[in-house]
């Protein structure tokens, strides 16, 4: 694999299988995501890739009946570790969903609300730091003048954008992004498209996205799954043009999916 | 192909006809309700209403002191009942997804919520009014808090449980612990449905009769007094209406007429307010 040559891992995964109570949702999934790069997920519905992106930070024990097994080593602790502290963890590694989520406050406290949860910042502080996050996002110029109106009242893109700035705001070193764009208009997802390719000088990006043009677009690795499956993984440019497997290459020229 | 559309045509006007005829059926009622309250209620309402204690029969009077006891019970009941039932919505909606706690609680305050408001009045009335001995605003209060307490729990978990998941993990994504999640972020985006629920219950508990007769009992005089016997609208209604003296029977559709304001005024402003957060969010 070309990942593990050109560039340090930050996540390592190794014999990962994930269970929907008895149904086994990824089977022994081994990756490396390189730091700071974009690593995207691709595959037909159901192929088991957000569910990978959600293992990375245990989004899923919010259910009950789901578990994982194996290991994703995060700067050398096992994130799957049950002694692993889940707010530490997220604190490292943000997250960005489908749809849109503001919280039902205003803009600024949608992006103070995380940073609260770990720093003891002045006003001022966390003013510049309001400030950071939303120009990082790229909503700076947009809502600098209206920080105060409701996170709801955005529309769909700016909200997203908010979510992304929220992530941020936390300084987390990965960030997961769950279909960011599947919900917004073709120009708000050039907008966001922008802004990651721009983000990943601070921090390691991971994708998962139903658009394959914009894996092409944005990412820099690509992993190619089906159910349940990693068919393959490597430098995106690879993976489009000469894939190594058949399956891939019918994915990736429509032939199925 | 046809005769298949004519038939489904048909169809399509007969449903829609029985269903206006069935809505008519009930309009018809409350219509009627409506246009008879307001034809002997608005005669009866003079400012002596809202100035003049009940009378006795034969004198002139109005129902300030149970207009004030009405106030002062319903509000104290709602204050009691309504961080109870919140409290215990939420515990269903957020934290109840595993273990048998909360099914069996759900189950309970089924029941409760279709109990008979008598029989509330009369759990009151046993484990209450008679240790202390005699009738009160208290008492009232408290049977009012009861019937309040299990439709704020149903109004608050509903309300919470059509909070998208999606919000849920947003903030858990960031690495807020659940107290914080459901304090700052659910509840307070499905605030407006549970103040909704709160004003539908106090609606709810300003036009109960039962649960007052045997706990508040009545009070012809003026008093503020929550530990002796209180005036009440619902309860004053329901003597005068029924007594042989017109004075009297004037009075009880001018009170009725007040608590039917009151209550749609309530509903209303609750509608308002719920369709204005349905659009903003």
């Amino acid at each position: 694999m070309n990942a593990e040559q050109v560039t340090t891992p930050k996540v390592i995964v190794r014999d990962l299988n994930f269970f929907y109570g008895n149904y086994r949702a990824l089977k022994d999934i081994n990756l490396d995501i390189a730091e700071k790069m974009v690593t995207a997920f691709i595959g037909p519905s159901g192929c088991g890739k957000s569910t990978l992106l959600r293992t990375f930070n245990r989004m899923y024990q919010l259910y009950p009946k789901q578990k994982a097994t194996g290991q994703i080593m995060l700067d050398g602790n096992n994130v799957l570790d049950p002694k692993q502290d889940l707010n530490m963890l997220r604190a490292k590694i943000g997250m960005v969903f489908q749809k849109p989520t503001p919280f039902p406050m205003s803009i600024y406290d949608n992006i103070a609300f995380g940073v609260k949860l770990y720093e003891n910042l002045s006003r001022n502080e966390m003013d510049e730091r309001v400030e950071w996050a939303l120009k990082k996002a790229a909503l700076w110029g947009e809502v600098s003048d209206k920080l105060k109106q409701s996170g709801t009242s955005l529309s769909g893109g700016q909200q997203q954008r908010l979510c992304i700035a929220r992530a941020i705001a936390v300084k987390p070193q990965v960030l997961l992004l769950d279909e960011p764009t599947s919900a917004l208009d073709p120009i708000s997802t050039a907008h966001i498209e922008k802004l990651i390719d721009e983000l990943k000088k601070d921090f390691t990006i991971v994708i998962v996205t139903h658009n394959m043009q914009q894996a092409a677009r944005i990412s820099d690795f690509t992993a190619y799954m089906y159910l349940g499956d990693l068919i393959e993984f490597g430098d995106t440019s690879t993976v489009f043009t000469n894939p190594t497997r058949k399956e891939t290459e019918d994915y990736i020229t429509g032939r199925f999916g | 192909m046809l005769t298949l559309y004519t038939r489904r045509r048909i169809i399509n006007v007969t449903g829609l006809l029985v269903s206006m005829l069935a809505m008519a059926f009930g309009l018809f009622w409350l219509c009627w309700i409506l246009i008879t309250l307001l034809s002997h209620g608005l005669t009866a309402l003079t400012p002596a209403v809202f100035s003049q204690m009940t009378p006795p029969p034969g004198s002139t009077g109005g129902l300030l002191n149970a207009i004030a006891g009405t106030l002062m019970m319903s509000l104290l009941g709602t204050l009691i009942g309504t961080p109870i039932g919140i409290l215990a919505g939420t515990y269903l909606a957020e934290f109840g997804q595993r273990g048998w706690l909360a099914p069996i609680t759900r189950f309970i305050n089924d029941i409760l919520l279709s109990a008979p408001s008598i029989v509330i009045g009369l759990f009151v009335y046993e484990v209450y009014v008679i240790r202390v001995g005699h009738f009160s605003g208290w008492a009232g209060a408290l049977a009012l808090a009861i019937i309040v307490i299990p439709i704020v729990i149903r109004t608050t978990e509903n309300m919470l449980r059509l909070i998208p998941n999606t919000l849920r993990e947003a903030a858990s994504a960031l690495g807020a612990p659940q107290w914080k999640i459901v304090s700052f972020v659910t509840l307070r985006a499905a605030r407006a449905g549970i103040i909704t629920g709160v004003m539908l219950a106090i609606a709810r508990i300003s036009g109960e009769t039962a649960p007052l007769l045997f706990t508040a009992l009545n009070n012809q005089f003026w008093s503020a007094d929550m530990n002796s016997p209180l005036a009440n609208l619902p309860v004053v209604i329901f003597q005068f209406a029924m007594s042989p003296y017109e004075d009297w029977q004037h009075l009880a559709w001018a009170g009725a007429l007040l608590i039917t304001i009151s209550v749609l005024t309530l509903n209303i402003l609750a509608r308002i307010l719920f369709r204005q957060s349905a659009t903003t969010h």
